[in-house]
């Protein structure tokens, strides 16, 4: 598959697709940083999570896509709005929730966001794949007998990670008083 | 499919996500902002699976164990936020300064609410 066959000025349908999906990502990530609503922030941390679901679909990832979604709009989304409604935080907008000083930050992610684009456009430029033949990998099946077949010892080692995380959670979020704030 | 396209993307979400961690002071907005950086990484390493294709699908895999660890951090993290607002009253990471070295002419910046009054009072006043 050379270069020759293909053209910037001629994308493909899934190549347009996935452009304005990626619009949307950006966009929803940049108002979850930006935005003066904490709850706010958190939907469009909603939308950024959903949008990238469905790039993952468009690169062939179709059962990371649905666990993106179950795992992240399910269950993360549901437990930073549990925290803001936990922690008492601002609901409505407010100032108190962006440092004094931006310009640091906005320089050190312009800064990256320069020379991370100038790196990967100088060595992928002539690189390009077809994201249907990604398909069969991405499949349950597939991915389940490689998680099985190769991966057998760190997905047990993920587990033993994921039950201490939620007997830290638990111990943490225990209080004498009120008890019932333990399962957040 | 150009390789650019999922690859740039990626960066972009990362440098939205390290302008968030930087810029946020409250310390559920900056839990926010990494988990933007942790799907710019996924993102990144499911266009690498779909560009190279090993045996061993390793970018899927990889992706599928940096959606669990990031539950788990998710977790944890708004558990030990939950702990830090009921001990301090106050989620705001500007204002956690016990481990921090006592620094006195540092009044530029908003981490020493208290001695900053003398030279930016209007900012103190815009930000309270």
């Amino acid at each position: 598959m050379t270069a020759q066959t293909h053209g910037f000025l001629s994308p493909t349908g899934i190549e347009i697709a996935f452009v304005l999906v990626g619009l949307v990502v950006l966009g929803s990530g940049l108002l979850v940083v930006t935005v003066r609503n904490l709850v706010y922030a958190a939907l469009w941390l909603l939308v950024c999570l959903g949008a990238i679901a469905v790039e993952y679909l468009l690169l062939g990832a179709e059962l990371l896509a649905w666990v993106q979604i179950l795992i992240y709009a399910g269950a993360v989304i549901v437990l930073f709005l549990f925290g803001l409604m936990l922690t008492k935080a601002p609901i409505g907008p407010t100032d108190e929730l962006d440092v004094r000083h931006r310009w640091p930050g906005a320089l050190v992610g312009l800064g990256a966001a320069g020379t991370l684009v100038t790196v990967i456009v100088q060595a992928y430029q002539h690189t390009w794949f077809d994201p249907r033949g990604a398909v069969p990998l991405g499949r349950g099946g597939a991915l389940g007998a490689q998680l099985f077949r190769y991966w057998v010892l760190p997905f047990e080692v993920l587990s033993v990670l994921l039950l201490a995380a939620l007997v830290g959670a638990i111990v943490l979020s225990r209080r004498q008083r009120e008890p019932e704030e333990a399962e957040a | 499919m150009h390789a650019v396209y999922p690859l740039v993307l990626g960066a972009l979400l990362f440098s939205i996500g390290l302008y968030g961690v930087l810029a946020r002071r409250s310390a559920i907005a900056v839990l926010m902002a990494i988990e933007l950086l942790l799907n710019a990484v996924t993102l990144n390493l499911v266009a690498f699976g779909a560009i190279l294709r090993d045996q061993y699908g390793m970018g899927q895999i990889f992706t599928l164990f940096i959606i669990t660890i990031a539950a788990a951090e998710t977790g944890l993290g708004l558990a030990i936020v939950l702990l830090l607002y009921r001990q301090r009253a106050s989620a705001d990471l500007g204002e956690q300064r016990e481990l921090a070295e006592p620094v006195e002419d540092y009044a530029a910046d908003e981490l020493i609410p208290a001695q900053a009054a003398g030279e930016s009072a209007e900012q103190v006043g815009a930000a309270r």
